[in-house]
């Protein structure tokens, strides 16, 4: 893709202000974007919220560097930038991001074939269809290629039987990208990637209740699931590479830099108040604050300039230190945010917690999971240690 | 672990296998609403436990026998709330026999100690302090006014969060009898039964599944003979008192990271993945070391404080402050790290390691946080 001219970037910019301002709606300013991605049931209910998938669909921006054909708008990944700037700046969201958008999009556009592509990326363009992914079982986890969903060839179709945990979403999602065993023998080696229709008999998903209370969380049973041939991405026993590629998206998504974060100072000025001289009144959680907002702002700079450095943007092994640092820093602000909302940053439910109260302790206990999802801290750190750094392992 | 007597030993077995079979965590669950906060309806402790506690002694432990207790010291408490925090047991243990009965000791008078003490000593009467008045602990704040009247004192504002609140008979409100909230002279202390007329309770639903209350007060009538102490002099003495709480929470923040950390490298030695037991990967086996280490402190701290109660140690403040201080952040550590070694069953509430992650941080508040008590260590050492 040609890189754009300065003066372009400029004009696009403008171009972007002003259909934004148009068409986002007032309402959603602010919204987390999570809310409907998170719940179906949410979103279905809501009217702006569907103006806006509609509006965003129909210019393909939620995509927007997909083709056309896909239901993308055919962008560069600068003009995709851009837009994304500039959907921050007003405190908007984008209403398509979703496992699909994010995961399933970018493997399907590398791995695919066409006929896999044109069936599934214009949904995943439009949020029509939701995905989760298949991957964890209960004793693969870390160590994903010990999975052993069997995946039996029954000449016209796919046989699939066995049992995946942790599904995010997967009570909600009508496709499930899955991980399966092909060949006993070779462990990455006999690995295949197929999508699954969720309607597909033989398949329970129970909720499992997180400690924060949310139920996104499911255990996927497949008891001889049927799957047509033409679902398998790929080649059969390639599908540990395909993964490897995805989960890099992944990686790549959960490091990425989202809207910036409202700073933590005036609310621990409302809550611990102020000394003589109008500074936090508790030095130690005073420079706690600081340490955390100072290195939140110098993460900040590190992906803007590995993104300036890295000509051809794709995602990096160096990904890997970056996902530690982004998790490490917000789940250590979501502490210290109910540690500055003191005892009533630990209410559940009821008066006289506020909304915002319950809100941020909830998000605390969800941010634990931060560091465990996409590969946990200790597996980011190893491919860091051994793919980045050359130390032997 | 500190050099105990025979009869410390025994305490300590006995509790330990008392808070097992009895309260174990899953009792805890019990309490527990979908994912966290309080099961509608529950109190929050079990009374039918609560009543076996007091049987075997444990209310009075630290009340003199003259009132009905066995005068057998902090230290032995501290043994017993450790076992307590193993198992995140919920009573109101702290609140009344080690808080409550720790304020009457310091500065009930006799007609006060015998009024309210044995009541303690033998549980039938829960006692608590209320003192915080907002989300963080800062006594000299107190702005709840007591106004004197013709044949006593009225006092009017809110308390919020009162430890155990809900199902205390006793509550020993922080009032200001004169100045401004900010100020440390003015404050006085009353006994005051929750029972009182004006007197509103409300339970807060925290993630813990304790319920804590908001107390409203609204004109409450007090006697002249229910202030505890001086009036108008009751700062040295809240600070007494909070010592006192303070330890007895790090010595329950102790038994939970011992508990918490116990769990964790029972399933760093079972957990396979790679073809190998998590455990022997060498950056768990470091983190795991590391861990061992902090709570190595943390349980020196704690018993020294504990100790120095006992023997009247002038340097009490600052021991209290070091204990709460340490076993907050080494709590708050492990209880982290239970849930990142755990792995995605950690982020379940169906596993124990988010239940220990929620007490964790509600204890960290309680009595003065890690970051309060920093701050008061470092102005009594003079940094
Ligand atoms: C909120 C949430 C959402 C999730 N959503 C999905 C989903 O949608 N789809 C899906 O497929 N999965 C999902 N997962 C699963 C997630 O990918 C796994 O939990 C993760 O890979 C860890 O696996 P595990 O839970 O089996 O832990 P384990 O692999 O058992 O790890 C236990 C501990 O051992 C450590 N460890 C393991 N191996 C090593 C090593 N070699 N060196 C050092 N330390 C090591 C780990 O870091 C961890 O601390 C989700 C998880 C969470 C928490």
């Amino acid at each position: 893709m040609a890189e754009m001219e300065p003066i372009d970037r400029e004009e696009f910019r403008q171009e972007a202000r002003a259909w934004l301002k148009a068409n986002f709606p007032p309402a959603l300013t602010n919204v987390p974007g999570l809310l409907f991605q998170g719940d179906a049931h949410a979103a279905a209910a809501n009217d702006d919220y569907q103006l806006w998938r509609q509006r965003m669909t129909d210019k393909g921006w939620g995509v927007p560097t997909w083709a056309p054909r896909y239901g993308g708008a055919g962008l560069t990944e600068a003009h995709g930038k851009i837009i994304g700037e500039e959907l921050a700046a007003i405190g908007g969201f984008n209403p398509i991001r979703s496992y699909g958008t994010m995961m399933l999009g970018p493997t399907l556009l590398e791995y695919g074939d066409e006929a896999q592509k044109l069936e599934h990326l214009p949904f995943i363009a439009s949020h029509e269809r939701r995905w989760c992914q298949g991957f964890s079982e209960p004793g693969a986890g870390s160590d994903l290629a010990a999975l052993q969903t069997k995946c039996i060839d029954m000449g016209d179709h796919w046989l699939v039987s066995g049992q995946k945990i942790w599904t995010s979403g997967a009570d909600q999602a009508d496709w499930c990208f899955v991980l399966v065993r092909t060949d006993t023998e070779r462990k990455q080696g006999g690995i295949s990637f197929l999508l699954v229709d969720m309607q597909s008999e033989g398949i329970e998903a129970r909720p499992i209740v997180l400690i924060s209370g949310s139920t996104h969380f499911c255990e996927v049973f497949f008891n001889d699931v049927k799957v047509p041939k033409g679902n398998l991405v790929g080649e059969v026993n390639q599908g540990w590479t395909i993964a490897k590629r995805l989960l890099q998206f992944e990686r790549n998504s959960l490091s990425e830099v989202k809207a910036d974060i409202t700073p933590l100072a005036p609310l621990a000025h409302d809550y611990l108040g102020t000394d003589a001289l109008g500074r936090i009144d508790s030095p130690d959680l005073r420079a706690r604050l600081v340490r955390n907002a100072m290195r939140h702002e110098a993460y900040m700079a590190t992906v803007r300039r590995l993104a300036a450095e890295a000509k051809n943007g794709g995602p990096s092994h160096g990904v890997s230190a970056l996902k530690n640092l982004w998790s490490g820093i917000i789940q250590e602000r979501a502490e210290l945010l109910i540690e500055v909302m003191g005892a009533d940053g630990l209410g559940w439910a009821g008066d006289p917690y506020t909304a915002a109260e319950k809100e941020a302790t909830r998000a605390w206990l969800h941010s634990k999971a931060f560091s465990i999802y996409g590969g946990s801290y200790e597996v980011q750190n190893n491919i860091t240690a051994k793919h980045t750094l050359g130390l032997p392992g | 672990m500190a050099v105990l007597n025979d009869e410390q030993t025994m305490l300590k077995d006995m509790a330990s296998q008392w808070v097992r079979d009895r309260l174990p965590v899953t009792a805890l669950r019990g309490l527990y609403d979908h994912g966290g906060g309080g099961r509608c309806g529950s109190d929050g402790y079990d009374a039918d436990a609560w009543a076996e506690m007091a049987q075997m002694g444990w209310c009075g432990i630290i009340v003199p026998e003259a009132h009905g207790g066995a005068d057998f010291g902090y230290l032995s408490l501290g043994l017993v709330i450790e076992e307590l925090g193993r198992t995140l047991a919920a009573s109101p243990l702290i609140s009344s026999a080690l808080v409550a009965a720790s304020a009457l000791r310091l500065a009930g008078t006799q007609e006060q100690q015998g009024r309210w003490l044995p009541g303690i000593a033998d549980g039938s009467l829960i006692g608590t302090l209320a003192l915080d008045e907002g989300p963080h602990h800062a006594p000299e704040r107190t702005a709840l006014a007591a106004t004197a009247s013709h044949d006593g004192w009225k006092l009017s504002g809110t308390k919020r969060p009162v430890q155990d609140g809900m199902i205390a008979h006793l509550a020993i409100v922080a009032a200001r009898t004169s100045g401004a909230p900010g100020d440390r002279d003015g404050l006085t202390l009353f006994l005051v039964p929750t029972d009182s007329a004006g007197l509103e309770r409300q339970a807060l639903d925290q993630i813990d599944a304790r319920r804590p209350a908001l107390y409203r007060l609204e004109a409450v009538n007090v006697a002249v003979n229910d202030v505890l102490g001086e009036v108008g002099k009751a700062a040295d003495l809240i600070d007494a008192i909070r010592d006192r709480a303070a330890i007895g929470m790090a010595a329950e923040m102790l038994g939970s990271a011992t508990q918490a950390f116990d769990i964790t490298l029972d399933y760093l030695k079972t957990r396979v993945q790679f073809g190998a037991i998590i455990g022997s990967f060498q950056a768990l086996q470091h983190r795991a070391a590391e861990l061992f280490g902090e709570l190595q402190l943390t349980r020196s701290a704690v018993e020294t404080a504990l100790a120095a109660i006992d023997a009247d140690d002038p340097a009490l403040p600052a021991l209290a402050s070091l204990a709460k201080a340490t076993a907050g952040e080494t709590l708050h550590r492990i209880s982290s790290q239970m849930v990142q070694l755990h792995g995605g069953i950690g982020m379940t509430h169906e596993h124990d390691a988010g239940l220990y992650l929620k007490r964790a941080r509600v204890a960290e508040q309680c009595h003065g946080s890690t970051a309060w008590h920093r701050e008061r260590w470092a102005r009594l050492n003079g940094y």
